[in-house]
């Protein structure tokens, strides 16, 4: 128990020295998961949308699809990516295992499920009576889309966040794509994980109080930016 | 609506500088267009952080960009085979002559030493001290299945070079490893993970497991674990570099490997790998293969010596 204490102690050391090492870790873990997040909504958020707002066959199957890719483990969608991108697999020619890029498309293609999923709950959670208002209101189909979106916003923002949360936290995609190379792709959570099995539980305990810090200021910043919308 | 727009540019503006941070790590790597050398190694040997310390002194030799990525021996070989590292640094000679056998690998220098040792509880309620290392594990299984809530054996279950060894140790006994680790017998606890977590799981349960010198060292002070089975010839664990050869994948880096096979075996080389440790612990985790080469089993021209500078032309030929 005195590990937690110890750690928490340590964390606050890093944080004030201003280590190297783990503000490098802390930027690159930041800048992968940031990055992931937003190619992932700004594919999924449409994506999200074009499911809800048409009506088709095996549509109730596609989003049951999208609901079961929630629990794809880390470490299925690592390997799975590794297999795309290693120099003897598909896309081998590319040589982003082992890089930074190659962790924002496994974060990316791990994330993408929630995101969908969630945006379409979001969108589902809009009353009928919005579209019926705007449509009333002379407003064309676009409109009327964007106006639903509007709506939607908070929900929709707790998906993105989600997203993000899951990206900046998961070990599988960010151990097996990235390979925790000291100086490249070494994130707070792979650094964890070395730490851990190499007996440094204090530091390992330190950085995970920095990983959660870095989620409590993100949050606190997202919900400032909440407010000012919410006028 | 002022603090509006201003809330949603401030935001958008720190999204564009972590995304622009992302993609410049990537450049950085690829601007000087710096030669790159893949490594792919063991927990065992990278988790003492002797190649960090390595990687800086040749980095600067040769100016070149050396990305390491660590698992156990079974993936670190497998890393190789897809083509996905240039140099792999292992320690199972029998996955290493296979891998040179079917055409990946170069050739083999052993470069480093240790030693595994059975570790277990300072009571030892088996009874294992004074044995050869198969007697031990022998006598573990026996008492272990008499009385599994007392002597309990922790493999590290996971395809290893420690794992290797270990099942090499009960063929040495004249058992049969698929018999010993059925999961009928409770005695016996694999633990799927490095070796690391192993100790610590195998602290818990106050259990006997194999382990190298340079993880338990590190270990120590966690553990309440001692040394039982130290001094076995069966036990000398060799760490060896194998190149992965150009005949089979044309575009790996041979030369840089062999630059770095070349620096490891060399006086300053073996000088640092024969006092690593001495400042954090007091004694060093590995032994230079620079003179054991009987010790060792490693013989002529595997033992400690640079690679000749056509090695890697003479491979695609």
């Amino acid at each position: 128990m005195d590990e937690i204490a110890a750690g928490l102690v340590k964390a606050i050391e890093l944080i004030l020295a201003l280590d190297p090492t783990v503000v490098e870790i802390t930027a690159r873990s930041l800048a992968i998961a940031v990055t992931s997040t937003v190619i992932a909504a700004i594919l999924t958020v449409p994506l999200g949308g074009l499911i809800h707002f048409h009506n088709f066959k095996g549509k109730r199957a596609v989003v049951n699809i999208i609901q079961t890719l929630y629990s794809l483990p880390t470490v299925t969608v690592g390997l799975l990516v590794f297999l795309l991108l290693s120099r003897s697999g598909p896309l081998g020619s590319l040589g982003l295992l082992f890089t930074p890029g190659g962790m924002v498309i496994g974060q990316t293609i791990l994330i993408a499920p929630i995101m969908t999923g969630l945006t379409i709950a979001a969108l589902s959670g809009v009353g009928h009576s919005v579209r019926d208002s705007a449509v009333s209101l002379g407003a064309t189909k676009v409109q009327a889309i964007f106006t639903i979106m509007m709506e939607a916003r908070a929900a929709m923002l707790a998906a993105v966040l989600l997203g993000f949360g899951r990206a900046l936290s998961e070990v599988g995609v960010a151990m097996m794509i990235g390979g925790n190379i000291r100086g490249y792709t070494r994130v707070l959570t792979t650094a964890i994980a070395l730490e851990t099995s190499r007996g440094d539980i204090e530091f390992s305990m330190a950085l995970g109080i920095i990983l959660v810090s870095i989620s409590l200021i993100v949050n606190l910043l997202v919900n400032r930016v909440q407010g000012n919308w919410w006028v | 609506m002022k603090g509006r727009y201003l809330g949603i540019s401030c935001l958008a503006l720190i999204l564009a500088l972590l995304c622009s941070a992302a993609t410049a790590a990537d450049d950085e790597a690829g601007e000087g267009q710096k030669e790159l050398l893949r490594i792919s190694t063991t927990t065992s040997l990278y988790d003492t952080l002797l190649l960090d310390e390595m990687e800086d002194i040749f980095e600067e030799m040769y100016d070149v960009d050396v990305r390491t990525v660590s698992g156990g021996t079974g993936i670190a070989i497998e890393r190789a085979e897809k083509g996905d590292a240039d140099l792999i640094l292992v320690h199972d000679v029998v996955r290493e002559r296979k891998f040179i056998e079917e055409g990946y690998g170069l050739s083999r220098t052993c470069f480093a030493y240790n030693y595994f040792i059975i570790v277990g509880p300072e009571d030892d309620p088996a009874g294992i001290a004074g044995m050869n290392a198969s007697e031990a594990m022998k006598t573990i299984m026996e008492q272990g299945i008499e009385n599994p809530d007392l002597v309990k054996f922790v493999s590290r279950g996971d395809d290893s070079g420690t794992h290797a060894r270990e099942k090499l140790l009960w063929d040495r006994a004249g058992l049969d490893y698929e018999e010993v680790a059925t999961s009928d017998h409770p005695w016996y606890v694999e633990a799927g993970q490095g070796m690391g977590p192993t100790l610590l799981m195998t602290n818990e349960m106050e259990g006997y497991t194999l382990c190298d010198t340079s993880t338990f060292a590190a270990f120590r002070s966690d553990l309440s674990l001692v040394p039982l089975i130290e001094s076995d010839d069966f036990l000398i664990n060799v760490y060896a570099a194998i190149p992965v050869s150009p005949a089979a994948y044309p575009n790996t880096n041979c030369e840089m490997a062999r630059n770095f096979i070349n620096y490891l075996v060399s006086d300053e080389g073996q000088d640092l790998i024969a006092e690593y440790g001495t400042e954090t612990i007091g004694k060093p985790l590995f032994n230079p293969a620079r003179g054991n080469c009987d010790l060792i089993g490693c013989s002529g021209d595997e033992c400690a010596l640079p690679l000749a500078e056509d090695a890697c032309s003479q491979a695609s030929a």
